[in-house]
């Protein structure tokens, strides 16, 4: 490991949230909001802490989170539409980015867990250590985009966001440290998709 | 001479208003010149929307929201986009039953094309069989029969169906 990087990720260590700690800060200031949730642990932990019948979880099609949940507030303008995202599924899929700000859904808020690695795969890195997703999406064309690294900016950060004129875009830099034990979601795949269209109605 | 009539009836305009009728209103998709006369009409009707997307997967995604929120959402795609759907639609749509109608174009069919197309021409109607997806070859003298089969497939069994279009069916305007 070069040095400098050695000392970046040192840095992270000491001054970042874990990742845990960002869906527990996050998690209570949902209330009715459809969520989709990008697969790999972003689903895991969010299931494993608080489960709801509002939460889409996708267990393999990775990157498309955040276009299933653009066609949901196309479909839906009148409910503010969260994606719960991870920074690998959004690089997959970067061109949704820009697909999401030519739509510019004013309900929707892009929520991105961003822990720099493929941690369900055994944390190989991604690009978003030197790529800042926040300002590809701000200047995509969201209209609001913000980046979060300390877990007392996420309540206020997110409150402000649901409340603002969407599509908004809020990056949570976090800490890799997915506890492997946590389990993984139990509803079959098509229970998912019917109790998420229920919801919804 | 029947055969003359039908194919005039079955026009890119009287297939979007018919898929209108089926209360499709819901449709994005990736360019193909065969698909260009739908696509314009759709760009032309208050009573669908269109959003154009950057890629397959992308566009298989959207539709899925789309449906969960209570649309009923078409696809449309050149064959060549069924290589970067083919996960989306194993790992999302028929696994999730999330169904979606695809019109996708035939290019490469009988291997006369540009070279790009002539594998994928040769193989996509393997692949979605391989997938366990249904499809029907969209002519003139089927459409009513096979919109009636997509349909029970979307809205009985919860899963895609695919209408393969070749050259030549519907006017291409570039």
């Amino acid at each position: 490991m070069r040095r400098s990087s050695l000392i970046r990720s040192l840095l992270r260590k000491v001054c970042l949230m874990k990742g845990i700690e960002a869906f527990q800060e996050l998690l209570p200031l949902l209330g009715d909001e459809p969520v989709v949730h990008a697969n790999g642990y972003i689903c895991r932990e969010s299931f494993t802490l608080k489960d709801r019948e509002a939460n889409f979880y996708m267990i393999g099609s990775m990157g498309l989170a955040s276009s299933i949940g653009l066609g949901v507030a196309l479909c839906k303008p009148d409910r503010k539409v969260i994606v719960l995202d991870g920074d690998g599924n959004v690089l997959m899929a970067l061109g949704t980015l820009a697909m999401i700000a030519a739509e510019a859904p004013k309900n929707l808020v892009h929520v991105v867990i961003d822990n720099e690695v493929y941690e369900s795969t055994g944390s190989q890195r991604t690009l978003s250590n030197t790529v800042p997703l926040e300002q590809i999406a701000k200047s995509s064309g969201y209209r609001q985009a913000a980046r979060v690294d300390k877990k007392e900016d996420i309540k206020p950060a997110f409150e402000k966001m649901l409340n603002s004129e969407g599509p908004g875009f809020l990056l949570i830099k976090v800490e890799p440290c997915f506890d492997r034990k946590t389990g993984r979601v139990t509803h079959t795949p098509e229970e998912i998709t019917n109790r998420f269209i229920k919801s919804l109605r | 001479m029947v055969e003359e009539s039908n194919v005039s009836s079955l026009t890119s305009q009287t297939f979007i208003d018919r898929l209108i009728r089926e209360n499709f209103k819901f449709f994005t998709g990736v360019p193909c010149s065969l698909l260009s006369g739908l696509i314009s009409c759709l760009e032309e009707t208050e009573e669908a929307k269109y959003v154009p997307s950057v890629r397959e997967d992308s566009a298989v995604g959207l539709c899925a929201g789309a449906y969960l929120a209570g649309a009923l959402p078409v696809l449309l795609m050149q064959n060549s986009g069924l290589g970067y759907c083919l996960n989306a639609f194993t790992s999302l749509n028929l696994i999730y039953r999330i169904p979606v109608l695809v019109i996708m174009s035939w290019r490469g069919q009988g291997g006369k094309d540009a070279p790009e197309h002539i594998i994928m021409g040769d193989i996509n109607q393997k692949l979605l069989e391989t997938a366990g997806m249904d499809y029907s070859v969209l002519k003139p003298e089927n459409c009513d029969q096979v919109l009636e089969t997509a349909m029970r497939k979307i809205n009985e069994e919860k899963l895609p169906y695919t209408l393969l279009v070749e050259k030549g069916l519907f006017d291409e305007r570039h």
